[in-house]
């Protein structure tokens, strides 16, 4: 169980300090999918960051299976269950796909292990192994491999920060069925911030997050109607038009 | 015979664990240790100063030549001179490479002059590895001149690491191309300590749609000083491209001087370089992974100079 106990991240900027989280409450499950959504800027993205460490909470505690993980930096949370798939795949000069799937999978697995992985994420493996994790991969090869990586992780807890973000309508259709299979490539709990409709129709629990905290908390079939009739499905359905 | 401390500074400068295949000449010391000929690979001592001639027949395919070079005793000085004459129509690999080790209190230094005649139409990988060893004060110096004489349509790759170990080199690299010659140039380098290092590279685009693509990538730790000057000189159609990558960190300083030379309105010469730390987001990507800081760290720099 995951468990955020009345935290709060800010920043100061020229003097003045602004809050991103207000003293945000929020229990996760064993084993469930839950998909993080609501307005931008609300927060969602920098909550994802707050579980993983990537950044320092600045009040409230965080818990790992009752464990309080909150001064613990990011590999120590790697190690201790947690996998975490970045908005946008970092660029490396020199290492390839599979060194980054032999890392992420922390043993020396073989070629046809690592290429298990990126046939289970849509990439037709032989095409991608022995190929550098730079720019010269479009937008969704690289999300696809990123999704990848966290698969051979195979922690307790799997984040996704929005999947579906940069990536073009093609690719997105082939995400979309990756996350439906998700349930039998993962087992454990997974966390996805999305904005995405139909990322939001596979979800056990959705949570809104609104200017910081948690605005709604529940089971899909009860929150995604509402939401579907609310503004934040109206930017929803505005977004899909602009991609 | 080669004791173990030189066996090991083989392994390092030529991955040769045993004797190689085919053409080799190994020098230990000052001294040609051990030597091997083909039918088409002649390999001839100089006479007037320290160094061999390398002759290898027209129309030499899938063969090789090994000429590692290893110093173990503290104090040895030398400058050796190799010339490579290659033929036409060849297809070759030349393994050269020096591993000093130095436990002494005097300075080991080995300048290696090597000068290349490639032939019409051949083909020609050239690795080079510098390698330094021993924890005596005295210091592991390589200063290697190359020379490249490219003749018509031929293809030359060379690559060049130094990764370790070696506490001051000045690298200078001379090359003139004929008419459809290519010339590849991969330069690792890794410096750290007191280390420096300086490469200079020229390169002389004489005959129409020669090209050339010198690469560098290289690691600066500690309070290591690198110069990395690429000119390349246009003077016919052609294309030329420089690139400098270079990672600084600590207190290191890096330098990258470009000078690209057209004289021809068809000479379509590039150059970039960048200088920067470790990108923040890649090593905390490597530690989403479990990795911690360090070996996140020792990641990227070993892909970056693979």
């Amino acid at each position: 169980m995951l468990e955020i106990k009345n935290v709060s991240y800010r920043v100061e900027e020229q003097d003045a300090v602004i809050p991103i989280i207000e003293h945000l409450n929020l229990t996760v499950g064993d084993g469930k999918f839950v998909v993080i959504t609501g307005p931008n800027g609300g927060g969602k993205s920098t909550l994802a960051k707050l579980i993983m460490g990537v950044y320092p909470v600045t009040e409230g505690r965080i818990l790992l299976d009752g464990e309080d993980i909150t001064e613990l930096g990011i590999t120590e949370r790697a190690k201790l269950g947690i996998s975490f798939a970045f908005q946008q795949p970092v660029h490396f000069k020199g290492i390839k796909v599979v060194d980054l799937l032999r890392l992420a999978s922390g043993s020396r697995i073989t070629i046809n292990q690592a290429c298990e992985y990126l046939s289970r994420v849509g990439l037709c493996a032989r095409d991608y192994i022995q190929r550098e994790v730079n720019a010269s991969l479009s937008g969704g090869e690289l999300k696809r491999i990123e999704i990848a990586t966290v698969l051979a992780r195979g922690t307790k807890y799997s984040v996704f920060d929005e999947p579906e973000a940069g990536i073009d309508l093609w690719s997105f259709q082939n995400l979309i069925r990756v996350f439906e299979n998700i349930r039998e490539s993962i087992q454990g709990t997974v966390i996805i911030i999305s904005h995405q409709e139909r990322i939001l129709q596979i979800a056990d629990e959705i949570v809104v997050i609104e200017d910081g905290a948690v605005k709604r908390q529940g089971p899909r079939d009860e929150l995604l109607p509402e939401l579907l009739g609310t503004p934040s499905a109206a930017n929803n359905a505005c977004s899909r038009l602009a991609d | 015979m080669m004791d173990e401390i030189q066996r090991k500074l083989m392994a390092e400068v030529a991955d040769l664990h045993s004797m190689p295949e085919g053409a080799y000449n190994i020098r230990a010391n000052g001294i040609s240790e051990a030597r091997n000929t083909t039918a088409n690979i002649d390999i001839i001592s100089k006479t007037d100063k320290s160094g061999i001639d390398i002759r290898i027949k027209d129309g030499t395919k899938k063969e090789s030549v090994h000429i590692p070079v290893v110093l173990s005793e503290s104090g040895l000085k030398e400058t050796v001179y190799n010339d490579f004459y290659i033929g036409e129509d060849c297809d070759v690999t030349i393994v050269a490479g020096c591993g000093i080790h130095n436990s002494g209190a005097k300075d080991s230094e080995h300048d290696g002059v090597h000068r290349f005649f490639v032939g019409k139409n051949s083909r020609v990988r050239y690795v080079e590895k510098h390698y330094g060893q021993g924890d005596g004060m005295g210091k592991r110096i390589l200063n290697p001149v190359t020379e490249v004489y490219q003749e018509a349509g031929s293809y030359v790759d060379m690559e060049m690491a130094q990764i370790k170990g070696v506490d001051s080199t000045v690298r200078t690299t001379k090359a003139e191309l004929a008419e459809g010659a290519t010339l590849i140039v991969h330069e690792r380098l890794m410096t750290h300590g007191e280390q420096k290092a300086t490469s200079v590279y020229t390169v002389e685009l004489n005959g129409e749609h020669s090209s050339t693509d010198v690469i560098s990538r290289s690691v600066a730790k500690d309070a290591s000083e690198q110069i990395f000057e690429a000119a390349i000189v246009g003077n016919t159609v052609c294309n030329g491209h420089a690139e400098c990558d270079a990672i600084i960190m600590d207190k290191a300083h890096v330098v990258a001087i470009p000078r690209l030379d057209a004289n021809n309105v068809d000479a379509a010469l590039i150059h970039e370089a960048a200088i920067g730390k470790i990108a923040g987001d890649q090593l905390i990507k490597l530690m989403t992974l479990g990795l911690s800081e360090k070996e996140a760290e020792e990641q990227i720099i070993s892909g970056f100079l693979r």
